[in-house]
């Protein structure tokens, strides 16, 4: 990553990690409401993937932790929180909520809220890829809890006898809600699982952005070359519970420390002032700046836009007007 | 017109549409290179080829999951699901993501895919392999539901679901695949909503669908001949949404309602179309409206059993005398 990268990256995690606190404060204010999945700590796993992609071009999917790879995809920040807030600005006008952002413009092809759901969805946007000549990918980001599920087994096989322009990335959070992965699971490490479906696989500190984004190329590489799928699993972890509604009683607090102490934004925040190329002032002025927008623009916005007019109700239910329902008569 | 059977009719659709658009896709077990289990695939292996005629591994929630993302960027497959019962496995993926992605994206996505699947009773294939289950699709927003009783409404419902932005459900059975009718030489669209008057009647009104219409026919000849009671028969091909103008109108001229189903009765189309009758022309009727539907089990192996479990024409005309305080 070129030093400019790193730097416009830093802030990009920085904000998504601001935006995502502030939504746990609207959701205590009851701003929010529904369930809320958090992604701080998780940040180095989407921005190094989507860093080493085409953002806006590739197509992305995933499950309901969504809001960041969302806004990373380009999704517009304010109409993310409207949608959080419920309101007709919102990217999906109030009637997705955080665990169904869509930004189809972005190629962000939403947030799906049964676990392991997308699996196959990628793969048929990657059948969709192919059939249509273009060098496009999509990219799928789920966690590990997600690859006990029959989706997983379903759609690596698909993925790998059709050859198929699909990257999946686990982000491994060691969790699957309040369920530790050794509990739960009888291979701890995702990737030597998808081996059984001979689809090439490898595991990387999810922490650390530099570390992930040259993994994630060689995995970008090798899935638009057109040699097929392939797994991509990024160790990490979430600072907050599962959603909103989870105590967070199942962890021990030695563990929390010492992922807390691999905070990617720290690591390449640290990183960046070791080599000059920043001042902690210079951060605290970013953050600043981050805060003020996330305030003034983001949440007023969310704040001031309208709640969805009652005709929304039942608008998006089937297509409006559709000819072929009366046999193309229409 | 001419007069082919049911399963052409399905090869028909698939072969015009593949033939007019590059994105039309079919997918299911055993279409490919076996030829499909009810040759609704027949011949197009060997003219599409394998990207587009896809032999799918037996992962009913994956490749209709997989046709469903698909369905997203522009491509219009169509599921071959081998038997309703194996549907269940799919449910996940049809219900969950494409019934309720237009919807929960605002509008942004939708999921133009037909999935096609035949239910019913056939010949002693057993508990597992012998439900219907248009009861369940019929239940859920977002999803369009049709279900052909004729070679003519076969081929123009997949033409017109295929081309449609909604997921569709086409409900076919096991047993009809071999029926022969007339279907038109030229291309032909079916609509996706309403009913159809199979024959005029004016003194009850017998509600059908798919296999149910033709027990309804029978049964309205035999009415006729032996008892001159003149039963009209309506081919409720869609079930999702359905049609409540044409079962107003029908009740409405005959004042007397009967429904025919091969299902259990429980949660089914009976049920709902008594619902509709309440809500739409109570005061029309001359008689409580009544069902003739399968009895509340499985469907056991032994032929006997099974015949006893699932309804037929004479049950009907019982259930015609019954209502006329003639049996």
């Amino acid at each position: 990553m070129k030093t400019s990268d790193k730097k416009r990256v830093l802030r990009e995690m920085l904000f998504a990690r601001r935006f995502e606190e502030r939504c746990y404060e609207a959701y205590v204010e009851r701003k929010i409401g529904g369930f809320l999945h958090l992604y701080p700590g998780e940040e180095a796993c989407a921005f190094g993937v989507l860093e080493a992609a085409r953002v806006g071009q590739d197509y992305v999917i995933t499950s309901y932790r969504d809001h960041v790879h969302a806004i990373k995809c380009g999704v517009d920040p304010k109409a993310v929180m409207a949608e959080l807030f419920s309101k007709e600005t919102g990217v999906c006008k109030g009637l997705g909520g955080s665990m169904h952002i869509f930004g189809a413009a972005n190629r962000f092809m939403g947030g799906y809220a049964l676990v392991g759901g997308p699996f196959p969805l990628a793969a048929g946007i990657a059948k969709g890829i192919k059939m249509k000549g273009d060098d496009d990918i999509c990219i799928c980001f789920l966690g590990d809890a997600a690859n006990n599920q029959g989706t997983f087994h379903e759609s690596l096989n698909m993925a790998k006898i059709w050859n198929l322009p699909v990257l999946y990335v686990c982000e491994n959070n060691l969790y699957g809600i309040g369920t530790r992965i050794d509990r739960s699971t009888a291979v701890i490490d995702q990737y030597k699982r998808v081996s059984g479906y001979d689809i090439p696989s490898s595991q990387e500190d999810g922490q650390d952005i530099e570390k992930v984004y040259a993994a994630a190329e060689t995995a970008i590489d090798h899935v638009r070359s057109g040699k097929g799928p392939y797994f991509l699993e990024l160790m990490t972890y979430r600072y907050r519970g599962h959603s909103m509604s989870d105590s967070n009683a199942y962890r021990e607090k030695d563990e929390e420390r010492m992922w807390g102490n691999r905070d990617p934004i720290i690591m390449l925040r640290e990183r960046l002032i070791e080599a000059g190329e920043l001042t902690l002032e210079d951060y605290k002025a970013m953050d600043n700046e981050i805060l003020n927008e996330i305030e003034e623009d983001v949440i007023k916005f969310a704040e001031e836009s309208a709640e969805p007019s009652a005709e929304l109700v039942d608008k998006y239910v089937l297509a409006e007007n559709d000819p072929w329902v009366n046999g193309g008569a229409g | 017109m001419a007069n082919i059977m049911f399963w052409e009719a399905i090869q028909r659709a698939h072969d015009e549409e593949m033939a007019r658009d590059p994105l039309v896709i079919a997918m299911g077990e055993d279409i490919g290179v076996a030829g499909g289990t009810y040759k609704a695939t027949k011949g197009l292996y060997d003219k599409y080829g394998p990207e587009r005629i896809i032999d799918t591994p037996i992962s009913e929630n994956g490749f209709t999951g997989l046709a469903i993302g698909a369905s997203f960027i522009g491509v219009r497959p169509i599921v071959e699901i081998m038997s309703v019962n194996f549907a269940w496995l799919a449910m996940d993926q049809i219900f969950n993501n494409a019934a309720k992605v237009r919807y929960m994206s605002g509008g942004q996505l939708e999921a133009p895919v037909v999935i096609r699947s035949p239910g019913g009773t056939a010949h002693q294939l057993g508990a597992q392999h012998s439900a219907r289950m248009e009861k369940v699709f019929m239940g859920i927003a977002g999803l369009r539901v049709v279900t052909p009783s004729n070679p003519k409404q076969a081929y123009g419902l997949i033409k017109s679901a295929v081309r449609c932005n909604d997921p569709v459900f086409i409900n076919e059975h096991e047993l009809m695949y071999n029926l022969k009718g007339e279907v038109p030489d030229e291309e032909y669209f079916h609509p996706l909503e309403g009913s159809e008057v199979a024959r005029e009647g004016r003194d009850v009104t017998l509600f059908g669908y798919n296999i149910s219409v033709h027990w309804c026919l029978q049964a309205a000849d035999i009415l006729s001949k032996q008892h001159g009671i003149e039963a009209e028969v309506v081919d409720l091909y869609t079930l999702s949404p359905l049609d409540r103008d044409g079962i107003r109108e029908s009740v409405s001229k005959t004042h007397r309602a009967i429904i025919v189903e091969e299902a259990e009765a429980p949660v089914g189309v009976g049920s709902e179309v008594m619902a509709i009758i309440n809500e739409e022309c109570f005061y029309e009727l001359d008689a409580a409206p009544a069902r003739v539907s399968a009895m509340n089990a499985p469907i056991p192996y032994n032929h006997t059993l099974e015949k006893m479990v699932i309804p037929d024409a004479k049950d009907v005309v019982q259930q015609v005398l019954k209502m006329f305080g003639k049996a």
